[in-house]
């Protein structure tokens, strides 16, 4: 009921700019705490944490289900993913992830899920209806980022110790090619249109942009901060403007995240955001988009249009992932 | 005596193929039969620990090292199914009482066996006779066990890397956190033995080089009293040797872990201990578990059932130089792998937040070394602050215009 009101006394308050034609959506944010063993829950427009709930131990990939009544959440030390209620905070049943659960991706029509498993150098694919196991599909050591192709035909996975990019066919779960990219690759991001997929590499420090159709690294994308050594680049985390204009990638222990000309490739600034910034998610009408500041146990909240950060609002100890309600 | 992994990489890895789901394709599944000819193995030559004595608290386990060297090979393989790339490792296991010429003879026969990668888990001696005994064949050495400063400079040699951090990087460490964290005057007590000595010079090096005091020096001269049992009369004079001595950290120089965990809570004044024991440097920790750490530490004790070590890591990184290098340029050739190791673009993800590099000038291993103490990481090395026009690692060690090492 306050929302509405709320979310106006926020944009008087930050001076954000709004459309004319009303408030910013309420969206809500969920963000994974490594080492809280919680999700700290943020209303999009009053940007206020609403509430805190329980979940298995280290929690790290979050996403939530089309309709967003459920969120799945990774719990890592657990071998399991707990889906909670959003509308309670409750857990209302836990699936079957394999070992050491650390990323995921959904499929485009809901079903299944795509699982890295981060300690057991596989991808176990369910069926979040049935909480069957429908495939597990060996990886290279350490797998993390997952990506999914718009049409949901191509799943990449990225290992962190064997560091390639596995492009894996989601109708026979064959992989179909491995691409080799930068050294500890901890995400895979595909353009709207797919046809472009961005690999973020930790240790190597750069984004390896590889042509889906071909498999080949077309463009390698390297920062430079003023004042900042090239060891402490350890880009994580991309997020692409639906309109393919704009890519965000968190930047680690640099302490800032990029904006990329998605276009030309080219750095446009660096946004800074809190200590150690891994992760990041867009509200569905990309408006805001959403860190996880690991070490300085906060989330910043950054304005796409005006490309800057609007606010820092602490959570948990050591947020790792974050999603926001599609609605 | 030759033992080999192969049984135990095979058992592990039907587990994992009993695991898998029904339905999926042997094209997926790690490849069982590799095409003939492209297994690369790997030698490693260590010493087994004598007996530990009747209850030893923290007793070497026997498969340090090696245990390391196990994980390291299975992920290489993990990787090799997707490169067409198969590892295995031929272990050769030393008693204490077999000299050198035990482990030149294994090396030799490693050699005539057709390894080209040979990984040594032994002392400084041994690590320059077998390399010299197997230099002709083209065997490339790993040092994982030596950190003796001499074989970086004036015997260091072409065909051995270094990845064990010298007694340099080890003591520069320490000196940048003591001077970040502005304790100046140091008290350095030298143990009996030969590498204590050269670990005390090698800390006078650092403190020079950080602007650090050594306020007073003295030798250890009490016995092994850490080894020690509670009921053996306590030696007194050991107590009250720190008395009347100006210093703000006491720094103890005991390799063989005889009697530098006696220091603490024993010095006259309540003073902090560090060196060999107290806070430490080292490559490795228990509670090292950012940059994936985590990840590594939960593999390795799943596989070894104990920790991992800091010889385990170093066993580790040296066999994943082998595999990272061969997954960049898609052979195990040593023609083309053995430059690479010292190419610029070679770098080996290793843990430690950053790429892992061998220096060019002495085949060291650049890395960031952990300071700790027993239950907690206090630090990591290079500190911030501490610039160097190359990489923040080169600050600790010897630099390029100091080095002495010419390699042959």
């Amino acid at each position: 009921m306050s929302r509405k009101i709320a979310g106006i006394g926020f944009a008087a308050l930050a001076g954000l700019a709004l459309d004319a034609s009303g408030p910013a959506e309420a969206y809500m944010v969920y963000v994974t705490n490594e080492k809280g063993n919680s999700v700290s829950v943020i209303d999009s427009a009053t940007l206020a944490v609403t509430g805190t709930w329980k979940t298995g131990r280290r929690p790290r990939g979050v996403t939530t289900s089309k309709d967003g009544k459920e969120l799945f959440v990774c719990a890592s030390d657990d071998d399991r993913i707990d889906v909670l209620d959003t509308a309670t905070g409750k857990i209302l049943r836990s699936l079957r992830s394999g070992p050491d659960p650390e990323q995921f991706i959904l499929g485009p029509d809901g079903n299944p899920l795509y699982v890295a498993n981060e300690d057991d150098s596989q991808v176990t694919v369910i069926d979040i209806e049935k909480n069957k196991v429908l495939a597990e599909i060996p990886v290279g050591v350490e797998p993390e980022g997952m990506g999914l192709s718009p049409d949901g035909k191509i799943l990449v996975n990225t290992s962190e110790t064997t560091n390639m990019a596995h492009f894996i066919d989601t109708a026979t779960h064959q992989i179909i090619d491995n691409v080799l990219v930068d050294a500890r690759p901890r995400f895979a991001e595909f353009t709207t249109d797919g046809k472009l997929l961005w690999v973020s590499a930790e240790v190597g420090g750069t984004i390896s942009v590889i042509d889906v159709a071909s498999r080949k690294v077309i463009k390698k994308i390297t920062f430079k901060i003023p004042a900042v050594t090239d060891e402490a680049i350890q880009p994580v985390g991309v997020r692409i403007t639906k309109d393919g204009s704009k890519a965000f990638v968190a930047l680690g222990p640099a302490n800032r995240v990029a904006v990329v000309n998605a276009k030309t490739y080219e750095v446009e600034k660096y946004l800074p955001v809190g200590q150690r910034v891994w992760q990041l998610a867009f509200t569905p009408d990309q408006k805001l988009l959403f860190s996880t500041n690991g070490t300085s146990n906060d989330v910043s909240v950054i304005d796409v249009e005006a490309g800057k950060v609007v606010k820092s609002i602490p959570v948990g100890l050591l947020p790792w992932g974050v999603a926001v309600s599609p609605n | 005596m030759l033992t080999s992994s192969r049984p135990l990489l095979a058992a592990s890895l039907g587990l994992f193929l009993a695991g898998l789901a029904p339905g999926l394709t042997a094209a997926q599944e790690p490849s069982a039969a590799p095409p003939a000819g492209v297994e690369t193995h790997i030698g490693l030559i260590y010493r087994t620990q004598p007996a530990p004595a009747s209850y030893d608290a923290e007793a070497v386990p026997e498969d340090e090292g090696v245990a390391g060297g196990r994980m390291a090979v299975r992920d290489n393989n993990t990787t090799g199914r997707f490169t067409k790339q198969t590892y295995a490792l031929d272990e050769v296991a030393l008693t204490s009482e077999q000299g050198t010429e035990a482990a030149v003879t294994a090396a030799r026969n490693l050699a005539a066996k057709g390894i080209r990668y040979l990984v040594l888990a032994l002392p400084a001696a041994e690590v320059l006779a077998v390399s010299d005994a197997v230099k002709a064949e083209g065997v490339t050495v790993f040092n994982t066990a030596a950190p003796d400063d001499v074989l970086r400079a004036a015997e260091c040699r072409a065909n051995v890397f270094h990845v064990i951090p010298s007694r340099a990087m080890q003591t520069d460490a320490l000196a940048q956190f003591f001077r970040l964290m502005r304790w100046t005057k140091m008290f350095l007590i030298v143990g009996p033995n030969e590498p204590d000595r050269l670990y005390a010079e090698a800390f006078k090096n650092s403190a020079k080089k950080f602007s650090l005091k050594i306020s007073a020096e003295k030798p250890w001269t009490f016995g092994p009293l850490a080894r020690a049992r509670g009921d053996t009369p306590t030696r007194a004079e050991a107590m009250v040797f720190t008395r009347g001595l100006d210093y703000e950290l006491a720094i103890v120089a005991d390799e063989a872990n005889d009697w530098g965990d006696y220091v603490p809570f024993r010095t006259v004044d309540p003073r902090p201990v560090a060196g060999t024991q107290g806070l430490i440097a080292t490559t490795w920790h228990p509670t090292l578990e950012t940059w994936g750490a985590a990840q590594a530490q939960n593999r390795f004790r799943r596989l070894a059932g104990r920790l991992m070590r800091p010889l385990d890591y170093q066993v580790w990184a040296a066999i994943r130089t082998v595999g990272e290098a061969a997954t960049q340029k898609k052979t195990a050739d040593p023609a083309v792998l053995v430059p690479y190791f010292k190419d610029p673009a070679f770098g080996l993800p290793a843990y430690k937040g950053v790429s892992l590099s061998y220096r060019p000038w002495d085949q060291q291993l650049r890395q960031p070394i952990v300071v700790a103490q027993a239950k907690a990481m206090v630090s990591v090395a290079p500190e911030q602050g501490f610039i160097h026009q190359r990489t923040p690692l080169d600050t600790l060690g010897v630099d390029q215009p100091e080095t002495a090492c010419k390699l042959r």
